[in-house]
């Protein structure tokens, strides 16, 4: 049987910077996996990525990352989603760098 | 050392030309990240989780100052003011712009470094001894052999488009120092009637597989060295497997078609390609031995160290762990700690870098190492100049009393920067340092070499790890399995599992429970870790590392 869906949100990396980005339900890029688009459907999903893959001049790698809804928005359910959204734990770098700057 | 003649200079020059259009034409559209991804990995650079990832090529280890002090440059001026020092004799940058690397790699390029072939499936960086040229122990300096090879592997044709990725190391020791065992290829001087030649040994690994290499010849005459490693390659082009990403490395090609029949078929096409050397690479030898003639060594008394040694514990401590014998008497070999507790086990900053650059301008003759245990070497010290050394490195955070010990631990960037991790390995890293210099221990443990992978591929070198540590996802948490008994020398071994992983906030705790077996059973203080586990076995650590298992059995 195949595992029932679980919500998602496109993200990549963008070609310029490098950094972590997600896919917004305007079809824009944002830092901030908060204010990316949740996909709950399976074959929106698809069809989401696609549109997404249609920027890869300027984006690179994108693909469909498990996470949830929260309170201010999408969260990863992965610790992998939860590094790439705020950066390596030896240095203060990436990500949580840019927040505490703000 | 080797510098560039004219034609390497022009040859990287246009190189890096070729490589900032491309760049140029990925940003403006003209290639697709499909088009460019194998050109950019060919140039080193990686696009990991945060950000990308430029890997710089250290030849054989080998560092003059400049090209350290333009390590720092790049460090400061592209990235964040630090760089990785890598297992496999690299130095990478976690945070360049895509934009910038063109001109970071015309940087390098000024000082004769460069990133080629330190990715993708091709013949990477070769790796030599951090001792070369100055270890008491040594046949002959193996990095003029290093150098022609990496002449000869640059941009070779025949061996751009490999099965998978090819890893050469080469020592001139009989003790090893540069893992030759755990490499595709690996290159041991031995001497057979007064002349040098070499034991090749092929089809070593870590990874998914690990293996041992097993020997191919025992013994090479080095005037055929490049023409046999030709036919290895050729060989491996026509037997290794594409269709299989994890049975594609050399090792499988040999277990699979048997060391007997590889070795036939080599030696059919080591005839075949010896005859279309015509002594070329030779003549090229006799130069590039020239640029490695060894400096000429100072004779001075070593009062000044002997009086530091007497009356400075700290002075001590430090050239009791970090010296090395060098092959004068009145000189040694210096490794300076790039672990200090709590830090990643092989980031310098550029400052860092800088001072010692000075020191090995200064008192080193003007020579650099880097080990593939991560830290930065002068290879050669007169003894007088240590505790002015000692004192310059204490002033930048590079003084640490480790080199061999417990907290001088190999760990690979992890799931904290590469894109193929499966868990940390630094924090694991930066905690079990932290963690026995507050027991005060260090010294009392003695050698010991812990490393630590992030995931299955062993960049981190686990399975040859005193003690080894793998670190994967199960089920969405981070777990770590232990290995133990692996060795990276001579006596190559690979390290075996304890049983059952342990999540992140076990791991310190598993390791010290180890420790604490180790120190009951050992029968004397010198008996080190390595030597009690081969006498005991496993069990007692198992007993330590799973006690409700034991009393369940019971």
């Amino acid at each position: 049987m195949p595992r029932p869906f679980t919500p998602k949100v496109v993200t990549a990396n963008d070609l310029l910077e490098g950094d972590v980005i997600y896919f917004t339900a305007d079809n824009t890029w944002t830092r901030e996996l908060s204010q990316a688009e949740l996909i709950t459907d399976e074959a929106e999903a698809q069809l989401r990525l696609l549109e997404a893959e249609k920027q890869n001049i300027s984006i690179v790698g994108a693909y469909l990352a498990d996470a949830k809804g929260g309170e201010n928005g999408p969260e990863p359910t992965h610790f992998r989603e939860e590094f790439r959204r705020t950066g390596p734990s030896n240095y203060s770098h990436g990500k949580q760098e840019a927040r505490s700057d703000v | 050392m080797y510098k560039y003649n004219q034609f390497d200079t022009a040859f990287l020059a246009e190189r890096n030309a070729q490589f900032r259009a491309q760049v140029e034409r990925r940003i403006d559209g003209s290639l697709t990240e499909d088009e460019f991804k194998p050109l950019r990995l060919m140039n080193g650079l990686y696009l990991q989780l945060h950000a990308y990832m430029l890997r710089v090529a250290i030849p054989y280890g080998t560092l003059n100052p400049d090209q350290m002090r333009t390590l720092a440059l790049l460090a400061q001026k592209w990235d964040k003011g630090y760089g990785h020092f890598t297992t496999r004799q690299n130095i990478q940058y976690n945070w360049p712009k895509l934009k910038d690397v063109p001109d970071m790699l015309d940087a390098l390029g000024q000082v004769g470094l460069h990133a080629i072939q330190t990715s993708g499936n091709t013949i990477r960086n070769v790796t030599s001894d951090h001792f070369a040229g100055a270890a008491a122990d040594e046949i002959k300096d193996p990095r003029p052999i290093a150098e022609l090879i990496r002449q000869w592997s640059t941009d070779h044709p025949e061996f751009q488009f490999l099965g998978r990725k090819f890893k050469i190391a080469i020592t001139g020791s009989p003790n090893d120092r540069a893992v030759t065992k755990a490499h595709d290829v690996g290159l041991r001087m031995v001497e057979k009637d007064g002349e040098a030649g070499f034991e090749v040994i092929v089809g070593g690994g870590l990874g998914r597989t690990p293996m041992v290499g097993k020997v191919l010849r025992d013994f090479l005459p080095q005037a055929d060295l490049l023409p046999y490693l030709e036919a290895v390659l050729a060989v491996y082009n026509i037997l290794g497997r594409r269709d299989n990403k994890y049975k594609a490395r050399i090792k499988i090609t040999v277990q699979e078609n048997g060391i007997d029949t590889y070795r036939e078929m080599v030696e059919e096409q080591f005839i075949q390609r010896r005859a279309e050397f015509d002594g070329t690479d030779q003549k090229l030898l006799k130069e590039i031995e020239a640029h490695f003639a060894a400096p000429e060594f100072r004779t001075d008394d070593t009062a000044a160290y002997d009086a530091a040694y007497d009356a400075d514990p700290i002075f001590r401590a430090w050239a009791d762990t970090n010296l090395a014998k060098h092959r004068k008497d009145d000189h040694a070999i210096v490794t300076i700690s790039v672990k200090a507790h709590g830090q990643t086990p092989g980031d310098a900053t550029a400052a860092q870098m800088n001072v010692m650059a000075d020191l090995a301008e200064q008192f080193a003759y003007g020579e650099l190492r880097i080990s593939h245990e991560q830290n930065v070497i002068l290879s050669h010290v007169h003894k007088s100049d240590l505790p002015a050394i000692h004192a310059k490195l204490k002033e930048a955070g590079l003084a640490t009393a480790n080199v061999g010990l417990i907290s001088d631990i190999i760990a690979c960037p992890g799931m904290d920067y590469c894109a193929l991790a499966t868990a940390r390995s630094i924090p694991v890293a930066q905690d079990i340092a932290t963690r026995f210099d507050e027991l005060k221990l260090e010294h009392e443990i003695g050698a010991l070499k812990i490393k630590i992978s992030g995931c299955i591929n062993a960049c981190g070198h686990h399975h040859v790890g005193h003690i080894g540590i793998l670190g994967l996802d199960r089920a969405g948490v981070e777990n770590y399995q232990i290995t133990l008994g692996g060795d990276g020398t001579e006596t190559a071994t690979i390290g075996t599992r304890t049983g059952p992983g342990f999540a992140y906030d076990e791991i310190i705790p598993a390791i010290e429970r180890i420790i604490t077996a180790y120190l009951e059973v050992r029968e004397t203080a010198e008996e080190t870790f390595l030597e009690t586990y081969r006498r005991v076995g496993m069990e007692p650590f198992k007993a330590a590392l799973y006690p409700d298992s034991e009393k369940k059995v019971a």
